[in-house]
């Protein structure tokens, strides 16, 4: 079983045409790939069919919109990967 | 439809809310100043306004589903396939149905039937956000009005 930061590198290479080994843990979505917020969509999209989950996007956006947040507690890939996990946990729960 | 006006439905035929499915009906203008220029002498509906239009029944849609509460803004069109000329005074069958709702974001796939056949489709994706201003959603309620949009759908 892959890793779910396997999984998300995939989705993100093959989404937004980055070669996959350029993809680190330590990635900001943003300020190192060069991921905007349309692909994001497209990303969104396959993470939330690859572990049946809905990633709030709405919220965090909000989050760093009112400085409660910064966008790397969501877009460094490391970070994302273990929300997700967290999202996974809380379905099954 | 009203081509110059982007009122490219005419009627909504049914909002299923549960099935998450749309069926409009549109009759394309025999006469439109769009036609002097698609194309002189031979006039055809653009296909960009069938991709609009398979993006409005969606929006409808994606409104009702939100219970007017929420504005849909086309973000990108995927895989858009027109496969055949829609010509003046055709009759359209408008569908769509919600492929994902995201976070933000929304994904439908859309198509536009023409006397049984599909002549167009594609897949849609739009953000869904709160109205922007009061204004923008008084002005889309005068719309659904006019075009049969179920008043049990809105807020």
């Amino acid at each position: 079983m892959s890793s779910t930061f396997d999984t998300v590198a995939n989705i993100i290479a093959e989404t937004c045409d980055i070669p996959r080994d350029t993809i680190k843990p330590e990635s900001h979505a943003i300020n190192d790939l060069g991921i905007d917020s349309l692909d994001f969509l497209d990303i969104a999209f396959a993470i939330d069919k690859a572990f049946g989950i809905k990633l709030p996007l709405e919220q965090w956006t909000q989050e760093v919109n009112d400085g409660k947040a910064t966008t790397e507690q969501y877009f460094v890939l490391d970070n994302l990967c273990a929300r997700i996990d967290g999202l996974v946990a809380a379905k099954g729960a | 439809m009203r081509l110059e006006y982007f009122q490219l439905i005419d009627r909504i035929i049914e909002l299923d809310l549960d099935a998450r499915t749309v069926r409009a009906h549109a009759q394309v203008p025999q006469t439109s100043t769009i036609f002097e220029g698609h194309f002189p002498g031979y006039p055809l509906m653009p296909g960009v306004l069938l991709i609009e239009s398979m993006a409005q029944a969606s929006g409808w849609l994606i409104i009702g589903l939100t219970k007017f509460e929420r504005m849909p803004f086309l973000a990108s069109v995927r895989e858009a396939k027109l496969r055949t000329f829609v010509l003046p005074g055709q009759v359209l069958t408008l569908t769509a149905g919600i492929v994902h709702e995201g976070s933000g974001f929304t994904i439908t796939k859309a198509a536009v039937e023409a006397g049984g056949k599909t002549v167009a489709n594609s897949e849609i994706t739009f953000r869904v956000t709160p109205f922007p201003h009061p204004k923008f959603r008084a002005g889309m309620e005068q719309v659904a009005a006019a075009i049969n949009f179920p008043l049990t759908a809105r807020g």
